[in-house]
């Protein structure tokens, strides 16, 4: 019995041991030949492609591409627990924005004069810093105002009537007086759960923002506010749901646009396969408008594209595996299996041999801007502490459908903005 | 059958013999070893490079942690984040919601699963069915509870027009019947055994005697349990203390006011979740700051957990 045990605990330390040692020997041989791929991806739904078009990748070149799925809620810890490494692997991340320069910057390569920075065909979306591209945008969404012309002629409207604010308004009000009679209403309710209120404390305030002229971190002061104010209200006393009680969550108003129990719906151009394919509506039917809010000239507003998608590369990492990286990038981009897989996941991407996506919003987008509308830039990407100056927000939005305190508002928005920024810069 | 009984009789007696046990004495650390290394990696590691970390300004940990000795003094600020950790109004704000909090769970849960349990050692019938019953909610884990509860508490509030977070009261009495739903059941079963423990002699003593349930309850059952009220205490406070997924997971803070010099205060956010938060922020200062939370966290849950087992343990009679 004795015997038996010590050869067990020997047999289990070699076993250990050489479990310890294996790894890295191996690994340093592999990488010192031909370099590896270890990206930290940040979308969940996308996951699944990822790690198809990883073996592909391998199969085809024997490079091996490692991809990791943090979500959104967990990604900087993640990202952080990689870089805090000895010897980082990791190789490809995300850079959301600004705040995410400031934070690790210090740890991403310049993409200037890579082979993929050279295919791109704009350099809009990118994050720069003195001089250097730290993030090269490589995909762009847009959002703006769902509608389903089916049940707006059903109404008796026709998108071309909806030219501006005040026109949107003729339309949205005369629907939901008739909200009973007609069996849809003109809003999706615009509920403040955490799972809703990023699309009016995150991509709404785009609007005062970008009017405001909003291009990089700052203090603000809130000047077109009121616009604001216009088309919340016109959310809120528009829609089946009571202003008070307005706690819903995103899926609700999803099925309640995908179910035609309400015309209007903002959200963006991620919405496309939900509402086509779960929901079974037509392409044909939906179109996204601008997000009109009463402002002076609003008339040739485009739609809100932009980005939050940024690749960059990490420097800690070994030179032939960064080399190895940007090869993966640019065949990601270029080849034929690559770009069907980012075309799909992504949509239209800013690469010379992007693949033409199905989803209609872009080119509805695109549209827009060849017939001369400007586009309403991302503002919001500038918000300092995000989720904090959100919660704040969506606080004072719930107090101001209470008692209809707009100040409240303001002082969440203004103030709060102002003294997050201050904080963040310290 | 007689055979097999010698053989075990002669197995055990050869297993506690100094020739077996001698050599596994001698290599008493090799057997330690694993434990002992789990627990400098999982626990010694991390509070002292927690400590040595709260001292220091950096954005991330590889700044600050594994780097040349020469270094330490641009990274080190002293007592800074301590200061700042002190001068923060949102700390100070989740330390007086979680003790007044801690005050009112504590109390509930202990009445409670003490009268629980009281009622289920009665000898009532079908008492071990309540007993896995009333025990249930603790095999669910705290986020998808509060996510559960959450539900609840907002299906019946949209009845009134309202909904969990558009308060600090609504946030907080949630928060008081869901851990009350949660822990009741556990603390119940450890007074159960307090109470099996009450040996029936002395229980028979105080009826010759003259003595009422409420009297025997009082001063026979209580003062013979203390040791086990001693446990349920410790393990309640220092629980609403340290309450971190189920804050997370019912109310996240919310409702945030924004004051008119524009700060932002989360009326329901309590200290461990405040921690995790501030850690999160980007300013240069933020990680080292929130470390600093996290070791006055520690200091003062360690202090407030000796002091109520001093006190309740003076309470407890030899037996």
């Amino acid at each position: 019995m004795k015997r038996f045990f010590t050869l067990l605990l020997a047999v289990l330390m070699v076993l250990s041991l050489s479990a310890c040692s294996q790894k890295p020997a191996d690994g340093g041989e592999e990488t010192a030949a031909t370099g590896s791929v270890y990206y930290l991806n940040f979308k969940p739904e996308a996951d699944e492609s990822w790690q198809a078009i990883a073996a592909t990748y391998t199969e085809q070149t024997g490079v091996p591409v490692k991809v990791v799925t943090a979500a959104s809620g967990t990604y900087d810890t993640a990202l952080q627990n990689e870089l805090s490494k000895t010897s980082p692997e990791l190789t490809l991340f995300q850079l959301t924005n600004d705040g995410a320069v400031a934070t690790y910057g210090d740890y991403c390569a310049d993409w200037n004069g890579t082979d993929a920075y050279d295919l791109m065909t704009t350099h809009a979306f990118d994050l720069t810093k003195d001089s250097k591209t730290l993030g090269i945008g490589y995909c762009y969404e847009c959002f703006g105002i769902i509608v389903n012309k089916a049940l707006l002629k059903e109404a008796g409207h026709d998108i071309s009537e909806i030219t501006n604010f005040e026109t949107l308004k003729a339309v949205a009000e005369d629907i939901h007086s008739r909200a009973a009679e007609l069996g849809f209403d003109a809003f999706t309710n615009a509920g403040l759960a955490p799972s809703s209120s990023w699309r009016f404390t995150g991509h709404l305030i785009t609007l005062p923002l970008y009017y405001e002229g909003i291009t990089a971190k700052g203090e603000i002061k809130g000047t077109y506010l009121n616009e604001y104010k216009n088309i919340w209200d016109l959310y809120l006393n528009n829609s089946a749901t009571d202003p008070v009680a307005n706690n819903t969550a995103g899926d609700e108003a999803e099925a309640e646009f995908g179910n035609k129990k309400a015309v209007f719906y903002q959200n963006g151009s991620w919405e496309y396969s939900a509402l086509t394919g779960t929901y079974g509506l037509s392409a044909d039917d939906l179109q996204m408008i601008p997000i009109y809010c009463g402002h002076e000239g609003e008339e040739k507003a485009g739609l809100c594209s932009g980005t939050e998608a940024h690749w960059a590369l990490n420097n800690l990492a070994k030179p032939e595996d960064i080399k190895a990286t940007v090869d993966f990038v640019t065949w990601l981009v270029s080849s034929e299996e690559g770009t069907k897989m980012m075309a799909k996941e992504f949509g239209p991407i800013p690469f010379k041999n992007a693949a033409e996506p199905e989803n209609v919003f872009f080119a509805q987008a695109n549209a827009l801007l060849a017939a001369g509308n400007y586009n309403v830039d991302w503002a919001f990407n500038y918000t300092p502490a995000v989720d904090d100056f959100r919660a704040g927000l969506v606080t004072a939005l719930q107090s101001y459908a209470v008692d209809g305190d707009w100040s409240v508002v303001e002082n969440a928005f203004v103030n709060g903005w102002n003294t997050l920024y201050a904080q963040e810069k310290q | 059958m007689q055979k097999k009984k010698k053989l075990r009789a002669h197995d055990s007696t050869a297993l506690s013999s100094e020739l077996i046990i001698r050599p596994i004495k001698k290599k008493v650390w090799l057997f330690l070893i694993p434990t002992f290394l789990c627990f400098v990696i999982g626990f010694v590691w991390p509070f002292i490079s927690g400590i040595y970390l709260s001292f220091c300004e950096f954005r991330l940990i590889r700044e600050a942690l594994y780097i040349p000795l020469d270094k330490i003094k641009d990274v080190f600020v002293g007592f800074s984040n301590y200061v700042r950790a002190f001068e923060d109004e949102s700390f100070r704000k989740a330390f007086t919601y979680t003790a007044s909090y801690a005050v009112v769970s504590v109390l509930i849960i202990n009445v409670f699963s003490f009268f629980l349990a009281y009622l289920l050692t009665q000898k009532i019938k079908g008492s071990n069915l309540f007993r896995a019953v009333f025990f249930m909610p603790n095999l669910i884990g705290g986020i998808v509870l509060s996510y559960i509860w959450q539900l609840i508490f907002n299906g019946i509030l949209i009845k009134y027009n309202t909904y969990l977070t558009a308060n600090q009261t609504f946030g907080f009495w949630g928060l008081v019947i869901l851990m009350s739903w949660q822990q009741i059941g556990y603390m119940m079963i450890i007074y159960i055994a307090g109470f099996q423990s009450v040996s029936e002699d002395i229980l028979e003593a105080a009826r010759i005697d003259g003595a009422n349930k409420m009297q025997s309850l009082f001063k026979v059952i209580v003062p013979n349990m203390m040791s086990t009220i001693t446990v349920c205490m410790f393990l309640t406070l220092t629980n609403s203390f340290k309450l971190y997924d189920q804050n997370l997971a019912l109310t996240g803070g919310a409702p945030v006011m924004t004051t008119a010099s524009g700060t932002q205060i989360k009326m329901t956010e309590m200290l461990a979740l405040n921690i995790s938060s501030s850690f999160g922020k980007i300013n240069t200062w933020a990680k080292g700051t929130a470390q600093a939370k996290a070791v006055i966290f520690f200091i003062m849950v360690a202090a407030i957990s000796l002091i109520q087992l001093k006190a309740t343990k003076s309470k407890e009679v030899q037996q």
